[in-house]
């Protein structure tokens, strides 16, 4: 009788990781460009996509995905503390709200409210925040599931900020570029910022606060402070990624704290793969896209997203981006035993 | 007198609609927020049984219980059971099925006047100076008894035991020799069949609406949230809480405000002391 021969799968680093990594005198171009042409690449096609597709509908479908990005890449700042957010669209909201409150009533121009709705968005965002960081887990993901809803439904019953009719009329953009070019610079700098800000000594904390809270405060640190500050950055990017769509749109209604806003950056952050913040950014510009190319189906589109949510979780749920990443960096093969 | 009696049955439908969360999510600790969708998908199913096919009433009803009861079943056993453990991932998970059968069903078309299930019996009676109609005593009446018998479920019968066990402490209850992927599986079942119920009690007294699917699943949380989770009678408690001041807030400002206050409601609740008024044995598990 034949013993069937089984199969471990191993995976090693390739060479030219195993160099780039730990040497850091790079020998070759080779090197180089292994370690430049992922980071390059992207940035390079970001740039150049909005002036190969103009202003045309696909050219404001690159806009909307950088505000998706935008809040996909808070929401996995947040996942990254271990504070999992289901309501987006709390940051989007108040963002809008605040840009475009100052803009109707105040008549502020744009480059102030901008501004001033990402910073005193995020203030109000952490100031509602913080009296649940020490909440763990799903709880916390329940109120940040409610918070949206309850802002929603307070804007219409008390009929202020313009009520169920939004605020109307806004100051526009003075053109299709500078909006696409704000928003795409805005997704590069958080993007890279980020992935830089979780590997420095506060990063570290962050990641220690997610993986372990109670050994972060044995080591006698203020885990709460942290959280405070963490969800301050992530709201202030989801605001400003408010702040942009509502001069975009030149409107700003109770549409904002709708559930999309919370879904689609989520969708986006577990296709792509939580936790790399490039994941985040790479699922969120392939879904949203592929959203517009669908919206033929109209009120499917919805449930197309949760689908590709199950469906992410289900079999990838590592992410794309943690796959393509593991092809790039690792051979693998496979090894009788 | 108006208040206390509607007060009363608005009480026992919020209760009606947490039963079954707090039964999934609460006691056997497996998030449930397709709780809601499940609530819808049972009362159009009834209304597909009886108006498309011709089925009777009653076999249509217990026919949408047990399917969805059997969708709840396949929700864990094909999805649920990869994902078991990562708490936010079930969630997430279930929030998503959640909004695929909701948006389906709405992209379908399922929703407005033309959608109305059946009262059990026609006609309405006068207490006091309000008029009454028969199926918000029945409503009242099938709360209570679900409660009681959900109440004896979990105290008395070996899997509703089991059910509160792999909650409590999961390897222990494994070693006690529960099985519990299948208890899991068979409490998302029950809470989705619970569901159905629900509906066919409540929805008769309005048409159906693919909002509702949401509006249950925060109504549930909410009932959930302020009881305790875990806690039976914190759902009673927190279902008239919630319910009076309803019905309170509706009479004195305006109707807007029931969701205000129930969201308000669940937002301070998990604020001040997240396990809710009844819950005991998650504090450490909640918060740091």
């Amino acid at each position: 009788m034949a013993e069937a021969v089984r199969y471990r799968r191993e995976r090693i680093d390739r060479g030219i990781k195993a160099r780039s990594d730990t040497i850091y005198t790079l020998a070759s171009y080779r090197d180089m460009l292994y370690l430049l042409l992922p980071r390059i690449l992207p940035v390079a096609m970001l740039l150049c996509l909005p002036l190969l597709l103009g202003g045309s509908y696909w050219g404001k479908v690159i806009f909307y995905a950088c505000i998706f990005a935008l809040l996909a890449l808070s929401w996995d700042f947040m996942a990254s503390v271990g504070l999992v957010s289901l309501g987006q669209a709390l940051f989007f909201g108040i963002g809008s709200y605040v840009a475009g409150g100052l803009n109707f009533y105040l008549k502020w121009p744009m480059f102030l409210t901008i501004p001033a709705a990402t910073l005193g968005g995020a203030l109000i965002c952490t100031i509602l925040l913080v009296p649940v960081v020490r909440l763990r887990g799903v709880y916390f993901s329940m109120v940040t599931l409610i918070l949206p809803l309850l802002f929603a439904h307070l804007i219409e019953t008390l009929e202020i900020l313009g009520g169920t009719y939004g605020l109307l009329s806004l100051t526009p953009f003075p053109n299709h570029w500078l909006a696409v070019y704000i928003a795409i610079l805005a997704v590069m700098l958080v993007l890279f910022g980020f992935r830089k800000l979780i590997n420095e000594d506060f990063g570290l904390v962050l990641r220690g606060i997610r993986d372990d809270d109670r050994v972060v405060m044995a080591g006698g640190i203020n885990i709460y402070w942290y959280k405070a500050q963490a969800i301050f950055i992530a709201s202030a990017v989801g605001c400003f990624a408010g702040a942009l769509m509502t001069h975009y749109y030149q409107f700003v209604g109770r549409s904002a704290f709708a559930l999309d806003y919370t879904i689609l950056p989520l969708a986006g952050a577990v296709v792509g793969g939580p936790g790399s913040f490039a994941g985040a950014t790479l699922g969120t510009f392939i879904l949203v896209p592929l959203s517009e190319a669908l919206r033929a189906l109209g009120g499917l589109r919805m449930a197309l997203y949760g689908i590709i949510l199950i469906g992410a979780l289900a079999v990838l749920p590592e992410g794309i981006f943690h796959y393509i990443e593991r092809k790039y960096h690792q051979v693998e093969r496979d090894i009788g035993i | 007198m108006e208040i206390l009696i509607y007060g009363i049955t608005n009480s026992v439908t919020l209760a009606l609609m947490a039963i079954g969360f707090s039964l999934t999510f609460g006691i056997s600790g497996v998030a449930n927020f397709a709780h809601g969708a499940f609530y819808l998908l049972g009362g159009i199913l009834t209304w597909i049984f009886i108006n498309h096919l011709g089925i009777p009433y009653f076999l249509s009803a217990l026919l949408s219980i047990l399917l969805v009861g059997l969708l709840g079943f396949l929700l864990y056993w094909g999805l649920m059971l990869r994902l078991r453990g990562l708490a936010i991932n079930e969630v997430i998970a279930t929030l998503a099925a959640a909004i695929v059968i909701i948006e389906v069903l709405r992209w379908l078309g399922f929703s407005g006047f033309t959608y109305v299930l059946p009262e059990f019996i026609k006609g309405s009676v006068n207490i006091g100076r309000v008029w009454l109609d028969y199926q918000r005593i029945f409503l009242v009446a099938i709360g209570v008894a679900l409660i009681l018998l959900f109440y004896l479920f979990t105290h008395h019968t070996k899997t509703g035991l089991s059910f509160r066990a792999i909650a409590q402490n999961e390897r222990t209850a494994i070693s006690l020799g529960i099985d519990s992927d299948w208890t899991a599986a068979l409490s998302l079942a029950f809470g989705s069949a619970l569901a159905v119920i629900a509906g066919l009690a409540i929805l008769p007294l309005g048409s159906i609406d693919t909002e509702l699917g949401y509006d249950i699943l925060i109504y549930a949380l909410a009932v959930g949230i302020v009881g305790g989770l875990e806690s039976i009678p914190g759902i009673v408690v927190a279902s008239f809480i919630l319910g009076f001041s309803q019905i309170a807030v509706a009479t004195f400002f305006k109707a807007q405000w029931q969701t205000v206050v129930t969201l308000g409601a669940i937002v301070v609740i998990l604020a001040v002391k997240p396990s809710g008024l009844f819950g005991k044995y998650k504090e450490l598990e909640e918060r740091v």
